[in-house]
């Protein structure tokens, strides 16, 4: 429950956790291919209905459900990167925007197909419902675990990128992709690598993201536009301008929504085409 | 102008703009429904609508090469213009037409300067930026557009104190289609201009366009105006052949289904709008009965083929045939 | 003393901290054609890009004749007759030679925003673009689309592009990059016969045709112009040979 402005900062991070989680795979991905993946909320949605089916439908728990959702997504668009994606590298923006966004009302049905048009129900263990009291404040336990992965994502991620060679080949290719090239850098694979890991941190965003917001067959689309803006935002190939967006926007939201109801999204919107007006690149975009 | 004063290359211009057959002809079928399909012409004044916007969005995107994902505002803009006009008491349509116009150009006239300013994926932002500011906007002053349940209260007085608009749709159709004839020639003569040309060489190559003199910013700001104006006058349509508007007019979904129905007929080709609000509209009609997940699954594979197979759309793949044909001959 | 037709004073230009231009001083006389060499990453095209406005000089002033033209856009600058082509065909693909002649010469002549009357009916401004093309022999394959047309043809439509704009000063990039040694000598033909009216800088690589063509040559490297002189005085400099071979025995 929300019961002052410290719990809406609380839970409004949280949300930018979870938008983090769905949107950092994009920003970088975009970043070092320039290929405009708006199916990328389509993978989220697959790694949710996956945890949906292990939990619900084979009984496993919540938390072994987790790497099965990360693993199908990051499966899944391997096999879309190598057998579509491949061709449109070097196409207009326009034609990748529409060939993801065909993707994305494909899954739509799809998902409407299989599991229908409700809400999907979650049972979460016992451990991760309900809330804890520190230093006189209630914390939802969910929103801490949700804190908590998101942190060490963060921290693998970055350390990941910095530490290992594999990091600097990625940082190479998204810094300038022919220099990386011909310094013999197989940014091929390299983008191979990345984007399955981007989706699969989607798929597991997708996962975690059913007890904050719910999950539908619409998924894909509804939260496109918010991973979108923490994207552009945030800057192209940028993690921590992910993460500085993905937190602006989800304390925005939820501040949004209690202290200006009328308002609804507005103030997202606006801040989002002043912030884009005033740094086009995004707040760490590249050059 | 009588070929015999024009030089060779004027004359060889001329010839790409002259009135080919088939357009007279696709003009003259136009008229079919009234004939054909009586039954269903508020459907076909549905689809001539819908192609005078998508001819709107052309005009920005096929021929400019600026991608919008918000055109929908303008759209949405002029019909709750036209829809408040007559609710508040004058429901003369041409005037209401017109003010509508107005009005969907002159916020047309205001964003351009932002839009004119950016490109590639911020352009793109941006301008779903600013479709779902308005979106949100109409959807929070309840008290002027009805919110959820959309403007109630529209009543439209006689066209030319002549026709009633009723439920069979003669009026509607026909008022729809001479409004959507008038823009296409306009759009026609601005193609065809020196204006034209320079939106051309915009979206063919953007950088090279100020080496060579051009104030692009000011030529953007132009026809993104004009391109408002026409949306704004398609949705004054909507409101006033159907008598009432909804949020959906201003939505991200309107937004999108322009788009895709431009890229279907194929883009920069004048009449891709058309043929793609014909093809799409029907398709739908059509499928509304049948379940409606099953809409988007078709057209996604529809969307994934024409970009893969057909990428200037089904008046693109057309023009290719006809090339190899003309080859093998 | 004449007005020069072109000069810069002081120009600098970094990029964090790499300096791609110091103190860049130049001034071209009225009707010369000068040549810009130096050894690549010399700065040459980026100063091509600073005086035409493409990039922002952190300090420093452009004058063209004795407007002082440092602030202005782009496009008002070719509007003063500043007019450059790139060392890298940058055409409208789907254009055919004669609409981008045609586009550039209504761009001048201030048509460009007329949207009422046809194209044909601006039979001065196709006439003359027709002219343009005529005289750099590109009329027999004026109607097809720019990206059919032969690479050679190709460089002259970007010196086709440039001359419907009327230049008085024309900034050429490497306008015979890529073209075979047989045509380029074609190429600079038609160059070396424009008018005494256009003061011409071009950058180039093949020493053959600078001494040919220029009155004067320019040297930079690294940022900074080394020297200047006549085509004699230049081979005759060591340290534009140091500039030059110097590169090739760390290599």
């Amino acid at each position: 429950m929300i019961d002052s402005a410290f719990g809406v900062l609380f839970d409004g991070f949280a949300y930018g956790m979870l938008l983090f989680v769905l949107s950092v795979g994009l920003s970088v991905t975009l970043g070092m291919m320039n290929f405009i993946n708006l199916a990328h909320c389509s993978f989220a949605m697959l790694g949710g209905f996956v945890t949906v089916s292990l939990t619900n439908g084979l009984g496993w728990p919540f938390l072994a459900s987790l790497p099965g959702a990360f693993a199908s997504a990051a499966l899944v668009s391997v096999a879309f990167e190598r057998g579509l994606y491949r061709r449109l590298y070097g196409a207009s923006e326009l034609d990748q925007c529409l060939l993801t966004i065909g993707i994305v009302f494909v899954s739509v049905a799809v998902a409407a197909y299989v599991y229908g048009t409700i809400q999907q129900p979650l049972s979460l263990p016992a451990y991760l419902r309900g809330s804890v009291s520190i230093l006189g404040h209630s914390f939802g336990v969910y929103r801490l675990f949700l804190i908590g992965v998101s942190i060490v994502i963060t921290a693998a991620l970055v350390a990941a990128l910095e530490l290992t060679r594999f990091g600097a080949q990625v940082r190479a290719a998204v810094d300038n992709q022919r220099m990386a090239r011909g310094l013999g850098i197989d940014v091929d694979r390299v983008f191979a690598v990345t984007f399955a890991l981007g989706s699969g941190l989607a798929g597991l965003g997708g996962a975690l993201a059913i007890e904050i917001v719910g999950l539908d067959h619409a998924f894909a689309f509804t939260y496109l536009i918010s991973v979108l803006i923490v994207v552009a935002v945030g800057g192209l190939g940028s993690i921590g301008g992910s993460f500085l967006a993905a937190s602006v926007l989800g304390i925005s939201d939820m501040a949004g929504k209690y202290y200006f109801p009328e308002l609804g999204a507005f103030l997202i919107y606006f801040v989002m085409v002043a912030l884009l007006m005033w740094r086009p690149l995004g707040l760490f975009g590249k050059r | 102008m009588p070929s015999a004063t024009l030089s060779e290359p004027q004359r060889h211009l001329e010839a790409q703009i002259r009135w080919q057959p088939l357009e007279i002809a696709f003009w003259l079928a136009t008229l079919l429904p009234f004939v054909l399909t009586p039954n269903h012409l508020v459907l076909a004044s549905q689809i001539a609508i819908t192609a005078l916007f998508a001819l709107s969005l052309d005009l920005i995107l096929g021929y400019a090469g600026i991608i919008s994902l918000g055109h929908a505002a303008y759209f949405g803009f002029g019909s709750y213009t036209a829809g408040l006009i007559a609710k508040w008491g004058w429901g003369e349509p041409l005037t209401g037409l017109l003010i509508a116009a107005a009005a969907a150009g002159a916020l047309g006239y205001v964003t351009s300067f932002i839009i004119a300013r950016f490109r590639h994926l911020a352009l793109i932002m941006i301008t779903l930026g600013l479709g779902l500011l308005l979106a949100e906007a109409a959807n929070s002053a309840g008290w002027l557009t009805g919110g959820a349940d959309g403007l109630q209260g529209v009543r439209m007085w006689k066209l030319l104190g002549l026709f009633q608009f009723d439920l069979y749709g003669t009026t509607a159709y026909t008022y729809s289609l001479v409004v959507l004839f008038l823009g296409f020639l306009l759009a026609r003569r601005l193609i065809n201009s020196p204006f034209g040309l320079a939106l051309r060489g915009i979206r063919e190559n953007a950088v090279r366009m100020p080496a060579i003199g051009a104030a692009s910013a000011a030529h953007i700001r132009k026809v993104y105006t004009i391109a408002a104006v026409m949306a704004g006058i398609a949705g004054a349509l909507l409101a006033q052949t159907t008598e009432t508007v909804s949020l959906d007019t201003l939505s991200f979904q309107r937004s999108a289904d322009v788009l895709v129905i431009l890229i279907l007929g194929g883009a920069g080709r004048l009449y891709g709008g058309i043929v793609g609000a014909i093809i799409y509209m029907v398709a739908r009609d059509q499928f509304s009965h049948i379940n409606p997940q099953y809409w988007y699954f078709w057209i996604g594979t529809l969307l994934i083929a024409v970009v893969l197979f057909l990428p200037n759309g089904i008046l693109g793949g057309m023009a290719r045939l006809v090339r190899l044909e003309r080859r093998a001959a | 003393m004449s007005v020069p037709a072109l000069a810069t004073r002081g120009l600098d230009k970094s990029f964090g901290s790499l300096v791609v231009a110091r103190g860049v001083e130049l001034t071209l006389p009225q009707g010369e054609r000068y040549a810009l060499i130096g050894p690549n990453g010399a700065g040459k095209t980026t100063l091509i890009n600073l005086i035409t406005g493409m990039l922002k000089p952190d300090q420093g002033q452009i004058f063209l004749g004795d407007t002082d033209i440092t602030a202005l856009r782009p496009e008002a600058r070719v509007k003063c007759g500043l007019v450059r082509t790139f060392q890298i065909n940058t055409l409208f693909p789907r254009l055919s030679a004669l609409e981008a002649v045609t586009l550039a010469v209504c761009e001048r002549r201030g048509y460009a925003g007329n949207w009422w009357r046809g194209l044909p009916a601006y039979g001065d401004a196709v006439e003359e673009a027709y002219a343009i093309l005529v005289s750099l022999r590109l009329a027999a394959s004026c109607y097809r689309p720019t990206r059919e047309l032969a690479y050679g043809q190709q460089r002259l439509l970007e010196i086709a592009l440039a001359l419907a704009t009327r230049p008085r000063v024309l900034l050429l990039d490497e306008p015979a990059a890529g073209v075979p040694q047989g045509e380029s000598a074609e190429l600079f033909s038609v160059i070396s016969g424009l008018s005494r009216d256009i003061t011409l800088l071009f950058i180039e690589h093949d020493m053959n045709v600078v001494f040919r063509f220029a009155h004067r040559i320019i040297v930079m490297a690294a940022g900074r112009i080394l020297v200047e002189g006549t085509p004699e005085e230049i081979a005759a400099d060591a340290r534009v040979r140091e500039v030059y071979l110097g590169g090739t025995r760390r290599g």
